[in-house]
């Protein structure tokens, strides 16, 4: 008798631990939300405290190199601990949905640019203009700021930029002696890649829907270097003269066969491969991929330069990047001290260290990264980079990634079902005018 | 003389029969235990149902009536306003025609599929050793996980994978096909992985059941003179109905909500031509950002799936 009450005390028991279990592990599932800047349970009886730093950067980098930037971070300021919440960037931008919604976002926050717009709105981002003024922060330093409504949402830490890489040899056999540097040649380069056989193809460009990212660095970029936009006064102007020149030269390279055959659903990585295992004569790419390029075909020989402009184009030329950003919770009791953090992770040095790392350009303006000296590459990159101008308007608008894609259905309509370029534009436009 | 009194016998306690009166407490303790037990061990599994299944489901109902749910603080009631944009949208019918399409395609081929290897394997003109190692291979997409599967199908019908290689080498094709680029192509490579990637739950389902089948029936019909095809649909194809049913309708359920295979594969692409509510559904909450929205899609999956679902439960107790 008395063993059954017990096991029935015991089972009681049980469901309590198990039932508070679930909860518990639901709280750090993916897709729930990250860090609990919401609360204070961050601050030791000492006085110190921790600040909670989500991101995705540390699985990209070697093991530890992030972790080793805390801890000479914690030496620089006692007082202050950091502790890194790391996941995969798509697990990142879930959860960082989701602790947007309920403001439990971790004390400082790994941003990209195209998420920025829709967390200011929702204010679970602090305003960094405000922190910047108030540390006395000099901002004249940053490459960029992304600002929503004039105030700046976002710092952008270090960059991936997106310059043109050509097969040498490819273009050699096809009779090509330089990279083009114009639309023109690019076309005329393209086409005779394409013509010397075996299955090579001049160009190649990813429109998969599902990463729609291609718009941004395959596409529009070509805008961007020549000058062109496509917004006007921070809205919508897709169907200007620039954007539509754009997309009637890309539809000109698509029906002249150039482009390496299953764009329509492709994305980067299977870029990337293509043109590593040499079938491809010119893509525009991540500078980040040269060492991945070089590691899985050491004997391929290929350049980079700057995108092809219009041709007669003479100005600084835009040139796509990708950041990996920074931003401080709004709902953080810990703001002044998760903006030192941020200081520290823009200041000349660390800036440069964190860049060589990560194979990326510097958000600080006065730091140079190690690459750019040990490497004749990465050296042409930077000087490419320092001559023309970070190019991402992308970057801070509502839903970047529904725009891209939305343009993506559109540029498809017209390559593949001949759609008027006019038409794809004015969809598009439309389109993009509803979200803004 | 007077006659002895008998003492009326105590009425039994309605609550547990034959309980002597004046029980001490300590045992009435152990009987509400003993009441509550069932209950303490039922608890996790409830508690995990309640949390993981029912919870959700609920909150998703939720957000499907408001208006800018999770990325707003001040979400308001919008009643079916959400359904009706679902409904309206021309995007939603073309995602439930391609699921449909997708779906009834691959269910049925599922179960040819299954069922040729199944009688296959079931046969007795092959050997054991033989049979050993078809049901290795035939069982082997199972195996995969549905990464891998998108993984391996993407490099076959790469425009240079080995598809093209072969049709190329055998004059079929001129060119390279990209099959998943393909406007008029895409939806049926996907469905092609699909079929691939499902059959062999139907095949070891059938291949249980072809073994229950006894074989005096056959034996009979043979002895009536019945043909191999009139022994199939008359014996085999009866006596498989009730496993048929119960597959077909749990394969319908599971492939109408597929999206990792589609999502690793096309994306939806090209220009929709494969995308399905899945798809359209996730993109709403995770690229648009309107959850309400891709919560009352969601709501909408789920009622189709329900219908199924009670289909499926009533089928199965009328078999019991």
């Amino acid at each position: 008798m008395r063993a059954q009450s017990g096991a029935t005390r015991m089972v009681m028991v049980a469901g309590a631990v198990a039932a508070l279990s679930v909860v518990a592990a639901c709280g750090g599932g993916e897709g729930s939300p990250i860090g609990n800047a919401g609360g204070d349970s961050t601050k030791a009886s000492d006085g110190s405290v921790t600040l909670e730093f989500s991101q995705w950067w540390e699985p990209e980098m070697p093991k530890g190199a992030l972790r080793g930037i805390m801890d000479d971070f914690e030496k620089a300021n006692p007082g202050i601990k950091v502790n890194l919440i790391s996941a995969p960037y798509a697990s990142t931008q879930q959860q960082t949905v989701a602790g947007a919604a309920s403001k439990t976002l971790a004390d400082v926050v790994g941003l990209d640019g195209a998420w920025v717009s829709d967390f200011a709105k929702q204010k679970a981002i602090a305003d960094l203009s405000t922190l910047m003024k108030d540390s006395g922060y000099d901002e004249s330093q940053l490459a960029s700021q992304i600002k929503v409504g004039g105030e700046t949402y976002m710092i952008p830490v270090v960059n991936f930029v997106y310059p043109m890489f050509s097969n040498d040899d490819l273009l050699a056999k096809a009779g090509v002696s330089a990279p083009p540097a114009t639309r023109t040649q690019f076309a005329d380069a393209a086409k005779k890649v394409t013509a010397t056989g075996n299955g090579a193809y001049g160009w190649i460009l990813p429109l998969a829907q599902d990463a729609p990212n291609g718009i941004q660095n395959d596409v529009m970029s070509w805008a961007w270097a020549s000058g062109g936009s496509m917004l006007k006064d921070g809205k919508p102007d897709v169907t200007n003269a620039a954007v539509t020149s754009v997309v009637t030269f890309i539809k000109s390279l698509w029906d002249a066969k150039v482009i390496a055959p299953g764009a329509l659903t492709m994305k980067e990585q299977d870029k990337v491969e293509q043109f590593t295992n040499g079938r491809v004569g010119m893509m525009i790419d991540s500078l980040a991929h040269i060492n991945l390029i070089r590691q899985n075909n050491p004997k391929l020989k290929f350049s980079i330069s700057a995108l092809p402009a219009e041709d007669g184009y003479t100005g600084k030329r835009g040139m796509p990047y990708a950041s990996w950003g920074i931003g401080v919770s709004d709902s953080s009791p810990h703001k002044a001290q998760a903006f030192k953090l941020v200081q520290y992770l823009m200041s000349t040095d660390v800036n440069a260290k964190l860049s060589s790392i990560a194979n990326a350009f510097p958000g600080n303006t006065k730091s140079v990264p190690d690459f750019v000296k040990s490497d004749a590459m990465f050296k042409t990159a930077f000087d490419i980079w320092n001559k023309g101008v970070p190019a991402n308007e992308f970057t801070g608008l509502p839903t970047a990634e529904d725009l891209m894609r939305s343009f993506d259905v559109q540029l498809q309509e017209t390559l593949a079902n001949g759609q008027p370029v006019n038409t794809s534009l004015s969809n598009v436009q439309a389109d993009w005018s509803s979200k803004f | 003389m007077s006659a002895p009194t008998i003492p009326a016998p105590t009425a039994p306690s309605p609550a547990r029969p034959g309980r002597p009166a004046g029980a001490a407490p300590g045992r009435r303790r152990t009987s509400l235990g003993r009441r509550l037990a069932p209950y303490g061990y039922l608890a996790p599994v409830a508690v995990l149902m309640l949390v993981l299944m029912i919870l959700p489901v609920a909150v998703v109902i939720r957000y499907s009536f408001f208006d800018n749910v999770i990325i707003s603080p001040t979400s308001v009631l919008v009643g079916l306003r959400n359904y009706v944009q679902i409904l309206t949208d021309p995007l939603f019918r073309t995602a439930t025609r391609n699921t449909a399409v997708f779906t009834g395609v691959s269910v049925l081929a599922h179960l040819v599929l299954g069922l040729g290897f199944a009688m296959l394997l079931n046969s007795p003109l092959l050997g054991r050793r033989t049979k050993t190692v078809f049901r290795t291979i035939f069982v082997m997409p199972w195996l995969l996980t549905v990464a891998i599967i998108a993984i391996l199908w993407r490099l076959l019908l790469d425009p240079n994978g080995v598809v093209n290689f072969g049709l190329q080498s055998v004059g079929l094709i001129d060119g390279p096909v990209a099959w998943f680029s393909e406007l008029n192509l895409a939806l049926p490579a996907v469905t092609v992985m699909n079929i691939w990637a499902g059959y062999p739950f139907f095949m070891v389902s059938l291949l249980a059941g072809l073994q229950g089948i006894s074989a005096d029936l056959y034996e009979a019909a043979a002895v009536d003179g019945a043909s191999w095809w009139r022994r199939f649909f008359h014996v085999t194809l009866p006596s498989l109905r009730p496993i048929i049913i119960s597959m077909a309708l749990l394969d319908v359920i599971w492939t109408s909500q597929q999206f990792p295979l589609i999502w690793m594969t096309t994306g939806g692409g090209p220009l929709e031509r494969t995308e399905m509510l899945s798809t359209y559904t996730y993109k709403l909450a995770f690229s648009e950002y309107q959850f309400a929205q891709a919560s009352a899609s969601a709501v909408i999956m789920l009622l189709v799936a329900l219908v199924l679902a009670v289909f499926y439960v009533r089928h199965q107790r009328a078999r019991d």
